[in-house]
């Protein structure tokens, strides 16, 4: 038994009365004998909330998160600083505990809530219409293929190998279903190569999707590579990180039709992984084939303004096998901080945290790229993360590298083998407003110190 | 303005504005951290550097929060009062989950860490996913979809790489008239044609429209059993064995499971493949519309086929601890379905509530669920019975679906006027119009944490309704009245579409 449920001996007699049965069991009768479990659940018994609470504790201590090192951890989520103003509003009841605003007239603070955080995404990504959000970034920028797969009919997408590894792999997931084919395009000095991108073109493409800025952290000509999708009708599809859109041209400027993007450096934890959201923002066009939910303004029976779900006829509950999307719920408690964050940050927060992000990663990029052994992998401007060779065997040498950083409590970054063969010897380094010069500073000494012990083991290796 | 108190609340009367058109040029509540490196000019070249700066509120951080906490007052929410949202699952959500999620070691580890640094996160991603598939009946457990329709999604491409993989291009997937909205949906992006099964006489599946439309082409079942009718259908067994002998699965979506838990499992049913509404069956704060999680447990035959990465655990031969991994070295996988691992935060609640209950506390759960939704129709069934009669049968498992109609002839007033007027009485609607397979309808499910008074409540708020609108149904085709706004014009919102703030 648990202290959720309320029943006593006491209700128990009359409400069986009432419904004209002796025992609970007796109305699980319908559950026919050869589907019905035979013993127990196996599992161990419950257990006190103060048991439960140092069980969950233990586990956490296992783990060593940004508060146990210094942290350079990025390629997707980031260790950025959440205000205490998104930790009290989220835990808020009349946020946290109701479900989606199906009836308005007391929903009117999340339908609001979804309308501020649309003109949030709207004004960052410099497109006109934003949904209320989706579950994640890769999988709102296979939504997106999807999008443009309703929208033109065509049988193929390209991809550039810039764009994050989980959404390419999540793309050709999800397309399988839809039946677009995947192509990559490939870097050319770890932008995406237009050329191949002209090569690759012609007019049964779909869409072109690019991320802003890619992977390797280099910021894209979204212009050139949006005016060469446009040439051919395709369309052209940015995920961008949100944070950067301060000092970014906004992509929807740019000529971007779609732009998707991971939400989680919104004022959302890392939580390992998730809930975080996904954000999709595009022109007006697409407004009624967008997937997931949208909010409106409107009046209400006495005129007064009110927000509520619209567009509603796009939807699953509605339209069934005819939807634009399976999507049913939107992230709305993570868009909830993502707009409180973006509130706090406001309009010249969000130009200076990009500024002081593009001035301590530039300064970690040169004070790393100088120490022995350790280059740029590309020379691309940046905003918050870059890409460095180590000169240290390859792969192997990378993690032992990473490993005696970790034993310093310096979390290095993403050895880029983990996802590109051709980057054997790469580091992803990601530089937050959390990391101060002080930290940069000691980084660079334990990596040139990592650096040497490997190279100096590599050449002992050799020697014998 | 109200016709029953004669003015606007004081909610009514303060317009709606927005935080864009509050504060002032120049006002702020964030503090940069100092520049401590040296400034250089151009870091980004012309062109690439933004030109005009996205327009975010400018605000004090008192003016926010008062903003956001004046909005939060203009919600109905489920601490606050009864949320009989049939098909959702509004039960309560302990706050024991939100103190250990927010634990750093959890909250703030990043999913790219180093196996070997995250152990307790991969530990409790184990052994959640031995509970679930212990649950389920099921051996084999993904956590990774993001939601009930992820998992659905996950489990129509399951199937397809099933197929595909024995050589077999099948074109169509069945669901029956009750199924959520979801599942054809899914069909649809899974890239398959909709088939619908008829329900029979009860509520069931129609077993003679299921044989004559299984066949060869038939990829897929869908079946939410418990159904969306409250229904646990009868004829699982021969469904089961229809499906399975044309070589289709059997998925199973898990948005009812809540009624079953101790008494039958999917697997045990047949099902292949079965997702599990974290946030419902296993009560995860639903946010306002998200996050929750859609885990999948599915049979032998399905595993090779699952998302990547998986979470491994290997004993070492020394009788050493054992240690946990992520194994993406699967050759048949689907692939990712998303970022990552997964939506971990609610992981981490679900372990925490499985821990809390056990195998007895999770029985608990779907006899008390089972019992309150029975009792409340009892009670409904006695005072308002005519006029909202039960739509199928004469019992339900954990919610049940009434019928508005005879009502809306008797009275003059829609299931919807209903749901509004409840408002008035501070409790949340049950789910409208949904199942569609009925009339006027209202899905009700009260869940396992409402105490009887509420449900006496309930019962008391309905039949007041009802008797008002005997005298005068205007009263409730004008509700509600005492919410922060009145009905409002969505047709309006549909066709002069305005989704964010002009500036």
């Amino acid at each position: 038994m648990s202290g959720y449920t309320a029943v006593t001996e006491h209700d128990l007699e009359p409400m069986l009365a009432a419904i004209g049965v002796d025992s609970i069991e007796q109305l699980f009768d319908g559950i026919p004998a050869g589907v019905r479990l035979s013993g127990e659940i196996d599992l161990p018994p419950g257990e006190p909330e103060q048991d439960v609470y140092a069980e969950l504790h233990r586990l956490a201590q296992r783990n060593v998160c940004t508060e146990d090192e210094t942290t350079f951890l990025g390629a997707g989520m980031y260790d950025h600083y959440v205000p205490a103003i998104v930790d009290m509003l989220m835990s808020r009841s009349e946020f946290l505990t109701p479900y989606t605003p199906y009836q308005p007239e007391v929903s009117q603070g999340g339908l609001q809530v979804m309308f501020e955080y649309q003109t949030a995404i709207s004004e960052l990504t410099g497109l006109p219409v934003s949904n209320a959000s989706l579950y994640e970034g890769p999988s709102a920028v296979g939504a997106a293929a999807y999008l443009a797969k309703l929208s033109n009919k065509r049988p193929r997408v390209l991809v550039s190998r810039g764009v994050h590894p989980d959404s390419r792999e999540t793309l050709r997931t999800l397309a399988v279903g839809y039946g677009t084919t995947v192509q990559e395009i490939a870097l050319d000095d770890a932008v995406t190569d237009l050329n191949a991108l002209s090569d690759a073109l012609s007019d049964d493409v779909s869409a072109v999707i690019l991320q802003q800025p890619n992977f390797l952290g280099a910021i894209e000509d979204v212009a050139a590579l949006s005016a060469a999708a446009h040439e051919h009708g395709a369309l052209a599809i940015c995920a961008a990180d949100p944070l950067t859109l301060g000092v970014i041209e906004a992509p929807g400027r740019q000529g971007a039709d779609v732009c998707v993007g991971e939400g989680q450096t919104l004022g959302n934890r890392l939580d390992f992984g998730g809930p975080s959201f996904g954000f999709f923002a595009a022109t007006e066009q697409h407004l009624r084939s967008m997937p997931g939910r949208i909010a409106g303004e409107t009046i209400d029976a006495d005129g007064r303004r009110g927000f509520v779900l619209t567009l509603q006829t796009r939807e699953q509950h509605i339209r069934r096998e005819k939807a634009t999307s399976n999507i049913c719920t939107s992230q709305a408690l993570n868009a909830l901080a993502g707009v409180v964050y973006l509130s706090w940050l406001g309009r010249e927060g969000i130009v200076e945290i990009g500024e002081l992000m593009l001035q301590r990663t530039h300064y970690a990029r040169e004070t790393l790229a100088a120490i022995e052994g350790v280059s740029k992998l590309h020379d691309r401007p940046v905003v918050r993360e870059f890409a460095l060779r180590l000169d240290v065997g390859g792969p192997d040498g990378v993690s032992r590298v990473v490993e005696r950083c970790a034993a310093a409590q310096i979390n290095a970054g993403f050895a880029l083998a983990r996802a590109y063969d051709e980057y054997g010897d790469g580091l992803l380094v990601a530089i937050t407003e959390q990391r101060s010069r002080q930290d940069i500073d000691r980084f660079a000494s334990v990596l040139a110190e990592a650096v040497a012990a490997e190279r100096a083991r590599a050449a002992a290796g050799a020697a014998a | 303005m109200s016709i029953l108190d004669g003015g606007a609340t004081a909610q009514q009367r303060e317009r709606a504005t927005t935080l864009y058109e509050k504060g002032a040029p120049g006002r702020r509540a964030y503090v940069a951290p100092q520049l401590d490196v040296p400034h250089v000019d151009d870091l980004i070249p012309q062109g690439m550097r933004r030109a005009e700066p996205p327009r975010l509120p400018e605000a004090s951080e008192p003016e926010i929060v008062r903003h956001f906490v004046n909005l939060s007052k203009r919600n109905f929410d489920l601490d606050s009062g009864f949320y009989p949202l049939g098909s959702c699952t509004m039960k309560h959500n302990p706050r024991l989950h939100e103190r250990v999620a927010a634990l750093p070691g959890h909250a703030r580890l990043h999913p790219l860490q180093d196996p070997k640094r995250a152990q307790g996160a991969l530990e409790l991603m184990f052994e959640l996913q031995g509970a679930l598939g212990e649950i389920a009946g099921l051996p084999h457990v993904s956590l990774q979809p993001s939601a009930g329709s992820h998992g659905e999604l996950a489990g129509v491409l399951l199937t397809r790489a099933f197929h595909e993989d024995r050589g077999e291009q099948r074109t169509k997937v069945l669901t029956p008239d009750s199924a959520h909205g979801t599942n054809p949906a899914t069909v649809t992006m899974a890239g398959y044609e909709v088939v619908k099964v008829k329900l029979d006489a009860d509520g069931g599946v129609d077993v003679e429209d299921l044989r004559a439309k299984a066949d060869r082409d038939t990829a897929c079942l869908m079946l939410t059993n418990p159904s969306t009718l409250g229904i646990f259908d009868p004829n699982i067994e021969e469904i089961a064995e229809i499906v399975h002998g044309v070589g289709a699965t059997l998925y199973y979506d898990g948005a009812n499971l809540n009624a079953i838990m101790g008494y039958s499992r999917p697997g045990d049913m047949g099902f292949d493949i079965v997702h599990f509404n974290l946030h419902k069956t296993f009560t995860q704060p639903h946010g306002g519309g998200g996050p929750g999680a859609g885990p999948i447990a599915v049979s032998e035959r399905i595993e090779p086929y699952l998302p990547r990465p998986q979470v491994v655990c290997s004993a070492p031969a020394n009788g050493g601890p054992p240690a946990f991994d992520l194994d993406y070295d699967r050759p048949k996988s689907i692939g990712k379905l998303r970022g990552f691992q997964g939506n971990y935060g609610v992981f981490v609640r679900t372990y925490a509530y499985i821990r809390s209950l056990g195998a007895e506390g999770l029985k608990d759960v779907s006899e008390v669920a089972v019992l309150n939704a029975n009792y409340l129709l009892a009670r409904l069934r006695d005072e308002v019975g005519d006029l909202l009669p039960l739509a199928f049968g004469e019992r339900c498992m954990h919610e049940f679906v009434l019928s508005g109609a005879p009502m809306k002839k008797a009275l003059g007033i829609r299931t919807l006027d209903l749901a509004k007027r409840l408002l008035d009485h501070g409790m949340h609607p049950p789910t409208v119009y949904f199942p569609l397979v009925v009339e006027e309808a209202l899905l009700i499910e009260p869940t396992e944490t409402e105490t009887r008074e509420t449900l006496d409540a309930f019962v008391d708020a309905i039949a007041s309704i009802v008797r008002e609108a005997a005298d005068d149904p205007e009263i409730a085709r004008d509700a509600p009245y005492s919410t922060p706004v009145r009905r409002l014009d969505e047709a309006g919102a549909a066709k002069r579409p305005r989704v964010r703030q002009s500036l």
